[in-house]
């Protein structure tokens, strides 16, 4: 008897063990055999690189190059935004923050990753859109709204995976560093970074990551105009955004034309992941 | 007292600063860094906060949702009902998955090295690509339609790498002397996993649910599509239901519930602060043991 529960129990473990993987052939054969078609049928050139998007003209032309852009657009300006504060953050975590300091401010940095998305949105929407339209003019919903905002979310991605990469450095090269007459800093900025450089840039790929996959809070500030971008101060609509937005009515070609969409996104982020990877594999050796 | 030797006075380290002007650039872009980060995180929640505990009336939270009173109560219930649904199906998942990768694979099996790029590759996956394949699989192709059990599954899916790993972090911390010493007394291998390691590592797996319970609870994009935007408490879990998130995307994107969506975002805010005290005791409770 207690050898079969011992068999069964195996048995269940590994069945659940190969649920995880399941999933991630589901999701890529979902995708993909509903999505791939569509692409077929617009044809590859006029739907990646395509410069309109206008499901309900006739003919309805499905380019989705300006949303490309958009993304790649917001996603630069939350990396300007967001990628030397956080840096800065988690060199100021690592090697300034006092002990006691350091024990409010770590969970205050999971706070800001554990805040939702839709809260962010909300923030931004009654926040920061209002400012950019009272300093700038226009709408206030743009890139420069959604950059701002998407950099401030993808702070805490980046801060907590470059601190754990610069104390992952041994504690020795910054003391021989020390020993060696330069001054705090300059250990820190010549001695510590370079050694963490791949850390760091795998905290900086996964908040790309991060970005490129938000969704909620760029609808929300980012105005959703599916045109090429325009400037700065100017709406614009990112993949994301595109499929939440017409998901709701779309119907046969313009709803695989959605789906497709997402298969362009989920293709990104497989790219994103995969150099995540390599940089973080390259950091523990 | 004994490093009395290396102790620097602020006297000290200014004259040291001032004698290299590049060194307090970088320190003072540090420190502006630092002030900048937290004074965002404290204005975003002061914000909210402020603007949105006047608006917290009893109206919005009456039992029924109308487009007059736009009550949250239903949300709440909704998403607890959510929240409940996703970790029944991903918890034990994550955690057979996680035991079978630590007490049962054999070292060097291809199959956990399999898994956990899976895994990997899961807990990359944005939110609104879950929200796709959900409705693709659980809305269309299994015939569910906009229904809890169809979000909650596709939820079950997108948590299931954090259990997983959390759990695997937490098992792997249990000394190996106390499975030895439980093989050692006569038990198998089945009762060892249950009866000594899984309780020693219980704060660690209690973090990981704790810290999905927080991301279902402010998911909106894989949502939308999956469990769909009613506003009311479903009579079965096949049914169409809102949860809180989705009710404060609803509410600001209308545009005309801009007060009440600062009353939601509070509410929404706060379990989430609640949600992270709660994870941080509990891992604080891992690391004393």
């Amino acid at each position: 008897m207690k050898k079969y529960r011992e068999k069964i129990m195996g048995g269940v473990f590994f069945t659940a063990a190969l649920t995880s993987i399941l999933a991630v052939f589901l999701i890529c054969l979902f995708l993909f055999v509903n999505g791939i078609p569509a692409i077929g049928k617009i044809g590859v050139f006029d739907f990646l690189l395509g410069k309109t998007w206008a499901p309900s003209n006739s003919p309805a032309s499905y380019g989705i190059f300006p949303m490309i852009l958009g993304s790649i657009y917001i996603t630069a300006g939350a990396v300007i935004v967001g990628v030397p504060i956080g840096i800065l953050t988690s060199i100021f975590m690592a090697k300034y923050c006092p002990k006691k300091l350091y024990k409010i401010l770590k969970p205050a940095t999971e706070l800001l990753a554990g805040i939702p998305s839709v809260v962010y949105g909300f923030f931004g929407l009654v926040a920061i859109v209002p400012l950019i339209r009272t300093v700038f003019g226009g709408t206030g919903s743009s890139i420069l709204a959604a950059s701002l905002l998407l950099g401030i979310m993808i702070l805490p991605t980046i801060i907590g995976v470059s601190e754990s990469a610069i104390r992952a450095v041994p504690e020795s090269y910054y003391e021989g560093s020390l020993a060696l007459g330069a001054s705090h800093e300059r250990s820190i900025f010549k001695a510590v970074l370079p050694a963490a450089k791949s850390g760091i840039m795998a905290g900086v790929v996964l908040g790309i990551g991060r970005a490129i996959g938000e969704t909620m809070a760029v609808i929300m500030v980012a105005g959703n105009q599916a045109r090429m971008p325009a400037g700065l101060l100017k709406g614009i609509r990112t993949l994301t955004a595109n499929i939440v937005i017409e998901m709701g009515y779309a119907a046969e070609l313009h709803r695989e034309a959605l789906i497709a969409t997402g298969v362009v996104l989920f293709i990104f982020i497989l790219i994103i992941n995969l150099c995540f990877s390599v940089l973080q594999r390259r950091d523990k050796k | 007292m004994t490093d009395a030797i290396n102790n620097v006075t602020f006297a000290d380290k200014l004259k040291g600063y001032l004698k290299n002007p590049a060194s307090m650039v970088l320190m003072l872009l540090v420190m502006i860094s630092a002030v900048i980060t937290f004074a965002v995180l404290l204005f975003i929640i002061a914000y909210i906060v402020i603007n949105g505990v006047p608006n917290l009336t009893p109206e919005l939270f009456s039992i029924h949702y109308t487009t007059e009173n736009v009550s949250m109560l239903p949300s709440i219930i909704n998403t607890f009902i959510m929240t409940i649904c996703a970790l029944v199906i991903a918890v034990p998942l994550g955690i057979f998955t996680a035991i079978y990768l630590v007490e049962y694979a054999k070292r060097g099996n291809k199959l956990v090295s399999v898994i956990g790029v899976t895994a990997e590759t899961l807990s990359g996956i944005p939110s609104i690509v879950y929200g796709l394949f959900g409705m693709l699989f659980f809305v269309t192709y299994l015939k569910w339609g906009y229904s809890i059990l169809a979000g909650a599954c596709t939820l079950a899916i997108m948590i299931l790498p954090l259990i997983m790993r959390t759990t695997e972090e937490a098992l792997k911390s249990v000394s190996d002397s106390y499975r030895e010493a439980s093989f050692g007394l006569g038990a198998g291998r089945l009762r060892t996993v249950f009866k000594v390691v899984l309780p020693a590592a219980v704060p660690g797996i209690l973090a990981g649910i704790i810290l999905a319970i927080g991301r279902i609870v402010g998911e909106t994009a894989a949502l939308i599509y999956t469990a769909g935007t009613v506003a009311e408490v479903p009579s079965n879990l096949m049914s169409s239901g809102r949860t809180l998130a989705i009710h404060t995307y609803v509410l600001s994107s209308e545009g005309l519930y801009t007060n009440q969506a600062y009353a939601t975002a509070v509410v929404l805010l706060a379990i989430v602060l609640l949600i992270n005290i709660l994870s941080s005791a509990a891992a604080k409770k891992l690391a004393s043991k």
